[in-house]
Formats: structure tokens, C-alpha cells, sequence
């Protein structure tokens, strides 16, 4: 089914359309969700936004380009629909729901645009629109996505914080009891915030503790290696401890050489060595 | 005594990896292998995983149980990657074309109570190990 244009594309009408019910369209869209839940201000706001999104849509179509989500001009309302999404989201609106919410623009474009155009430019006009407001969804979804991105991230990191408690055993000495699979982004932050601690607590000696590491590989014996390295370069003493009878097993038969570092069976064991290094001792009452 | 329940994992990222290890250690412990026997096979099977994404390019894992009652694993690491051109070199310690301690294969090998590798250059490579708990009856890999 072709129809006879009129000679120009889908895009150039709905630019003039955009541009000529800016104001009614802006009006329209108001009054939806998307907007009306966000502005609660007042409607002068959220008529503002919308036509702030009404003047974009018509930049983006005298482009040419509705179905390019990279276009220039997009990037303009990028920022204003982050905030929209964010605002939505604290109050409690899914992603699913806000895309659904996005998608209710495109019933009062369609309408304006099928009205407005003749009948030899309406079929491309239509097309032309409803390309538009799929490429307005998927810079939402994208956003949404990315901020998706975002709070995993965080959530990523502050579980890696949490998880990297540093002990004050002793005066000058620390300790970081290390739990489950030592993957690289955990002994990145191990590695840091030890150090840190050695600094704040002018540490002597810096205890890693792997009772709670349930295999050491060779990529993992070569993050304990780093971290000892790295701590030894502080003018610290590393020792590792709570190596079980099973790990130790697996680290012989690997063929790992710990060097000169020094390894303890248990956190009590590696304590009573850092305390003998400090000059203390513990000593049992008679 | 013919295998069964054979799983296949894709080892494409390091994500999969620590599933791989995952799924070795509660196969180990339904075959009713002991503490030290899972950790052997588990760590054998993380260097021989890793071996697999870094340097075959990823490819897949396979675990089967053997045997019905006293049961062994095998498991195949198989990649369509360079392949290994010289066996004997990989296989000693402390060889490496990569940024690894050169440890892997030769532990692995270790590790576990059987071991065999098939690769060659442009052929990929397939590591196939099998371990028994202590006192079960073998059935040949
Ligand atoms: N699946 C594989 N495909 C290609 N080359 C491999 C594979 N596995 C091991 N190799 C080669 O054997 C070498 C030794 O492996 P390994 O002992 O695990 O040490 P590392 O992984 O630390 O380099 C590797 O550096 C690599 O050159
Ligand atoms: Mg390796």
C-alpha cells in the first residue's frame, strides 16, 4: 500500500504539525501522568516541561533523523527525563510503569498529527510520529537502564565496604578477616583499605585473616602475594592466617611458594606472633 | 556402569567461572567426597576454567558422575581456542604466556586423580580430569 505524497517526508510534516500545535499538544500531555505526577506543583511546571519535550521532538524530526536515538538534540532532555525517572522511582513507580506512562504521549501526537495533515501526507506523517516516540521510549529505557547500572554499582560497592571490616587487634596491630571468593574488584578494595588503615593506625603489623576463603587458586595466592607485597612496601610485617588443613593441601600441590611470607594456622596464632614482635607477651596466670 | 547426570556450563565469563565452581563442589559432595577431595577438585576445576576464558578464548565445562554407588567425577574443559603447542612446556611450573603464575595445568594435573589433554595448534583444547573419593571403585576415564 503506497500512498501519494506529497513530495515531502514523514518527518518535515510532523516538524510543521509539532510546531504548529506546540501549545495544544504541550497542553495534552500536561495533563497525563507522566507529567502531572511529577509537577505537583502546579501545571504552569509541567506545561513547561512539556513543551520543553514538544520543542525537542520537533528539533529532532526538522532533522530528519526520528528513529536515531544519538541525535544532538536528544541530549537536551536527556538530564530533565533522568530527574523525571528519578522522581518517579522514589515514588515508588516501576521502570515497566514509567515506560507505559512515556508511551500515553504518543495517543494525543497521533491524534493532532492525524488531524492536522491532508490526506496525502498523513500516512507518512503517521509513521513519522509514531518512529518519534519510539525513539523518545528507547532514550527512556536506556536512562532507566543505565541507572539501573548505577545503584547495582553502588549496592556492589557498599556490600565490598561492608565486607572488609579492618580489626584493631592489638596497638599497631590490624587485622581483616577475609569471607567467600576473593574476586578482583574485593581484593582491589581489601588491598585499599588496608593500607589505609596501616597509615590511620601506624600499624606494625597487618593480619590477613582466610578462614573464611573457601579455595585458594593461584589467581587468589597471587592477590594474597600483592596485598603482603604491598604491605610489606608500608614498612608493615603481613601475616596470613587461618589457613585449614584443606587449603594448605590444595597450596602445595599448586606448587605456590608464599616466599618469605609469613603464614599462621590460626588468627590466635598470628596474633601471639605479632605481640612477640611488639615486645608483649601473653602469658598464662600460675 | 555406564555415566549419567551429565551438566554442561558455558565458560565465557568470570561470573561463570565461580558458577563452574560451584556446580563441581555439590556434584563432589553428592559423589560423597571428603573436605579436602571437594577443595582439590574445585580448585583443580577453577585453574582449569580460567584456563579455558583466558586462554582458549571461553568454551564449556562438562561434570559427570560416575559409577552408582562410591562415585567419581570427570570433568571436560573443551575451547576451540589456539590450542597448546608445546604440551610439556604448559605442563611444568611457572610457565607462562600470560600474566599467571604458570601453576595451573601442572596443579590441576596434581590435584586430581586423572589426567588427560587433547590440543595442538588451531585444534582448541580439551582438559579432561577425573578424581574418586578415597576407597571407591574407578571406572577408567
Ligand atoms: N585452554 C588453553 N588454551 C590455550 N593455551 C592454554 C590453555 N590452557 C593453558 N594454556 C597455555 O599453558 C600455559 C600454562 O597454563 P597454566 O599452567 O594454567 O598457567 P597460567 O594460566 O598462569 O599461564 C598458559 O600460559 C597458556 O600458554
Ligand atoms: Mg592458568
Amino acid at each position: 500500500m503506497t500512498a501519494v505524497g506529497s513530495g515531502r517526508s514523514g518527518a518535515a510534516v510532523v516538524a510543521e504539525v509539532l510546531d504548529a500545535r506546540r501549545e495544544q499538544l504541550a497542553q495534552q500531555w500536561a495533563d497525563l501522568p507522566l507529567f502531572r505526577t511529577v509537577y505537583t506543583s502546579g501545571r504552569d511546571a509541567a506545561v513547561t516541561a512539556a513543551h520543553r519535550l514538544v520543542d525537542t521532538l520537533a528539533d529532532v524530526a526538522h532533522g530528519e533523523r526520528v528513529e536515531d536515538t544519538t541525535v544532538p538534540a536528544l541530549d537536551r532532555i536527556r538530564p530533565h527525563l533522568a530527574q523525571t525517572i528519578n522522581a518517579r522511582t522514589r515514588a515508588g513507580c516501576s521502570s515497566p510503569q514509567f515506560t507505559a506512562e512515556v508511551a500515553e504521549l504518543k495517543t494525543p501526537l497521533m491524534a493532532i498529527v492525524a488531524q492536522e495533515l491532508t490526506d496525502e501526507d498523513r500516512y507518512s506523517g503517521l509513521l513519522a510520529a509514531a518512529a518519534l516516540m519510539g525513539t523518545l521510549r528507547l532514550v527512556v529505557m536506556e536512562i532507566l537502564l543505565n541507572q539501573g547500572d548505577d545503584i547495582i554499582d553502588r549496592q556492589r560497592q557498599q556490600l565490598l565496604e561492608v565486607s572488609t571490616p579492618i580489626i584493631k587487634l592489638w596497638d599497631r596491630v590490624i587485622a581483616v578477616p577475609l569471607i567467600g571468593t576473593l574476586d578482583s574488584a574485593r581484593t582491589q578494595v581489601v588491598m585499599e583499605t588496608l593500607l589505609d588503615a596501616i597509615v590511620d593506625q601506624h600499624a606494625a603489623v597487618a593480619i590477613l585473616d582466610i578462614t573464611g576463603v573457601p579455595l585458594v587458586d593461584t589467581v587468589v595466592a597471587q592477590y594474597l602475594m600483592k596485598t603482603a607485597m604491598a604491605v610489606r612496601l608500608m614498612g608493615a610485617e603481613c601475616v596470613i592466617s587461618g589457613i585449614r588443613p584443606q587449603i594448605a593441601q590444595t597450596i602445595v600441590q599448586l606448587g605456590i611458594d608464599l616466599g618469605d611470607i609469613k603464614t599462621r594456622a590460626t588468627l590466635a596464632d598470628a596474633l601471639a606472633w605479632a605481640l612477640e614482635q611488639a615486645g608483649a607477651r601473653i602469658a598464662s596466670k600460675e | 556402569m555406564s555415566p549419567e547426570a551429565v551438566t554442561r556450563l558455558p565458560v565465557t565469563s568470570d561470573v561463570q567461572i565461580s558458577g563452574a565452581r560451584h556446580a563441581v563442589r555439590e556434584a563432589a559432595i553428592a559423589a560423597g567426597f571428603s573436605l579436602v577431595e571437594q577443595t582439590k577438585l574445585v580448585t583443580a576445576a577453577s585453574e582449569l576454567a580460567r584456563n579455558t576464558l583466558v586462554h582458549g578464548g571461553g568454551g564449556h565445562m562438562e561434570i559427570t558422575t560416575l559409577g552408582r554407588d562410591q562415585r567419581g567425577i570427570r570433568l571436560t574443559f573443551t575451547d576451540s581456542g589456539p590450542g597448546i603447542p608445546d604440551v610439556a612446556a604448559a605442563l611444568s611450573d611457572g610457565y607462562t604466556t600470560g600474566q599467571g603464575l604458570g601453576l595451573g595445568l601442572g596443579g590441576a594435573r596434581r590435584l586430581v586423580n586423572e589426567f588427560a589433554i587433547d590440543t595442538g595448534p588451531g585444534r582448541g583444547t580439551t582438559v579432561t580430569v577425573a578424581s574418586w573419593p578415597r576407597g571407591a571403585r574407578r571406572v577408567t576415564l
